[in-house]
């Protein structure tokens, strides 16, 4: 496998993506205030309730923080330079290049889920490790807690740019990517524990959450942060990503292999 | 021997087609009709090595979908198609290290960054070494003028500029043969000559096989050796240029200057061994089959008739040769 081109592709891409600075400015802005209002709400939903929950505020608030901190990871949606690449039919040179076509766009798929989340997490956990009050802010986690987070954060990229892949694979059928866009957030913001803490959603879900490949995106990462995980988990919840995304690369590939059989390069 | 081996090739696009309006859009999305269209049926031919041909044919006749074929990029239905020995769709990765692909209507490089990112990135992608890769590409900056623009991003660069640089994209890995899919298309005039020369240049020092589809018959006749006429998705003629023009076009211009002013009927009345094609002014346009009657015989007619100032005998343009070709084989 050409590694150094892969690499050499992911680069170039992340360059391109690391230039809009005001894009990044305004996501911190709005990250910054999604994770407020979370956390209001989870203060109001802990002070109302009288019953004892799975994990405790202060592991809720965190859980939040991180969710926010790495929200460019989530696969949104795909790779709009691949969707032009197939609308205008530029794809042809694309297939006439000695690399393979799924890992050349899977190397674009991490570089798109790296560069938004390098340019928003490192200001949203200074701001929540450091400047929030006590009772707010993101705790500092042991070190074996961080070890397990980096592992599992690694596992999330991974498993989301497969995801993504499948996002730009699907192009070859829609063009437009329309669809897909509109109702991909809308599974992988819930599933992930976006919106809602996982652990915090009714029991009888608990089991098709952790089932679902979506859980591994956000839920792990920031139960290992928070604390919520024993570090000791990392082994169970690391296979569970990984198996969903070998399971989701095959599916890509083949997909891709179908796609590309009935690909009529558009016009000229 | 042959570099490029096509035999019977066949493709057919299935199109989705419905009539206009919007019952018939609702239609559609029930019960969608699809139209056979075939754009490749039974085309053969052979390139040797170092040869450099046109692949000419009306819009849609099948060209870039024969280019397409011949760089793995789409399968045929049928047929056999040999390329160095390799069958391009099949052996896929190894064939694309062999040939360079320039589609005029697209564009290999990347948008926003500097044109010189982009070959670094194509530098590591077809595994080129360091010394190689500058070499080739000293070598093409030098051809083809282009180191006032390597830091410039690909977007503000006008489209000849752009045109040599995708020129430069493809050659970098110095494949053995090039196909250029309208290289020269919405060039301006210099553009098109530096862009031809270096074709020329490149087929004749580094003896690359060059396939050309192109409307520009300019190119045609300042750069191939040898046409390929596809048309309704079958090559219906190959030969020499020259060949080709003295089958469908063996006549002549004749364009003489007259010492006065004439209205068409008092030409037309008076000569007969040759047509007249047009008159403007008191210039005086002919076609002559030189099988029928000679200059010589012609000049004597008409000096007998008017006063001949000056005399012009040129081939018609070869644009009105390939437009006649077209509609005499009727695509």
């Amino acid at each position: 496998m050409n590694i150094k081109a892969y690499m050499a592709i992911m680069r170039v891409r992340f360059m391109l993506l690391v230039q809009y600075r005001v894009a990044a400015l305004a996501g911190i802005a709005t990250q910054l205030m999604f994770g407020f209002v979370f956390v209001m709400i989870l203060e109001a939903f802990y002070f109302s309730s009288t019953v004892l929950q799975p994990m405790s505020l202060k592991e809720a608030i965190g859980y939040i923080w991180i969710g926010q901190a790495m929200l460019g990871m989530l696969p949104w949606g795909g790779d709009a330079e691949i969707q032009n690449l197939i609308r205008s039919g530029n794809v042809a040179y694309e297939l006439c290049r000695p690399l393979d076509l799924y890992n050349h766009w899977y190397a674009r798929a991490i570089a798109l889920r790296v560069a938004p989340t390098v340019l928003r997490a490192l200001p949203l956990f200074l701001v929540s490790l450091f400047l929030l009050p006590q009772e707010y802010a993101l705790e500092i986690p042991t070190s074996t807690a961080f070890l397990a987070w980096v592992l599992a954060t690694l596992g999330a990229l991974f498993l989301g740019s497969a995801i993504t892949n499948l996002i730009n694979i699907s192009m070859l059928w829609t063009i437009s990517g329309e669809g897909i866009s509109r109702l991909l957030p809308a599974l992988v913001t819930v599933f992930s524990g976006m919106v809602v803490p996982l652990p915090l959603l009714p029991d009888w879900s608990q089991k098709v959450l952790t089932l679902l490949p979506f859980a591994g995106l956000v839920d792990t990462p920031a139960r290992f942060f928070t604390g919520q995980l024993a570090p000791s988990e990392i082994w169970i919840s690391t296979a569970r990503q990984l198996i969903w995304t070998i399971v989701l690369i095959i599916w890509g590939r083949r997909l891709l292999q179908r796609g590309l059989r009935r690909l009529v390069v558009q016009g000229g | 021997m042959a570099q490029i081996v096509v035999r019977d090739l066949t493709k057919v696009f299935k199109v989705a087609h419905r009539k206009a309006g919007v019952w018939q859009a609702i239609k559609g999305l029930v019960k969608r009709e699809y139209n056979p269209v075939r754009a490749l049926d039974g085309v053969s031919f052979e390139v040797g090595r170092g040869e450099l041909v046109g692949y000419l044919g009306p819009n849609g006749a099948g060209k870039s979908t024969t280019v397409k074929i011949l760089s793995g990029i789409l399968v045929p239905d049928s047929g056999l198609c040999k390329i160095i020995n390799r069958i391009p769709w099949q052996e896929r990765a190894a064939h694309v290290q062999d040939i360079g692909v320039v589609f005029g209507q697209r564009s290999q490089l990347w948008w926003d960054l500097p044109v010189m990112d982009s070959f670094e990135l194509l530098r590591d992608i077809y595994r080129l070494g360091p010394v190689d890769f500058n070499d080739t590409l000293e070598e093409l900056v030098e051809t083809l003028n282009l180191s006032a623009f390597l830091g410039v991003p690909v977007r503000q660069l006008s489209l000849g500029q752009r045109m040599r640089c995708e020129l430069t994209a493809s050659l970098l890995h110095r494949p053995k043969l090039l196909f250029l899919d309208e290289p020269t298309i919405g060039l301006d005039a210099v553009s098109k000559l530096v862009v031809r020369d270096f074709i020329k240049r490149l087929n004749k020092e580094h003896g690359t096989t060059i396939l050309l589809t192109t409307h520009d018959m300019d190119d045609v006749e300042a750069l191939c050796h040898r046409v390929m006429i596809i048309g309704r998705g079958q090559i219906l003629m190959e030969g020499k240029l020259k060949d080709i023009r003295q089958r469908f076009a063996r006549e002549r211009r004749f364009i003489v200057e007259l010492g006065n002013r004439y209205v068409e009927e008092e030409v037309k009345g008076r000569i007969s061994k040759a047509e007249l094609i047009y008159l403007e002014g008191n210039q005086a346009h002919f076609n002559f089959d030189p099988t029928i009657v000679t200059p010589a015989e012609l000049l004597h007619e008409l000096s007998a008739e008017f006063e001949v100032r000056d005399v012009l005998i040129e081939n018609p343009p070869i644009d009105e040769v390939i437009a006649r070709l077209y509609e005499e084989l009727a695509i």
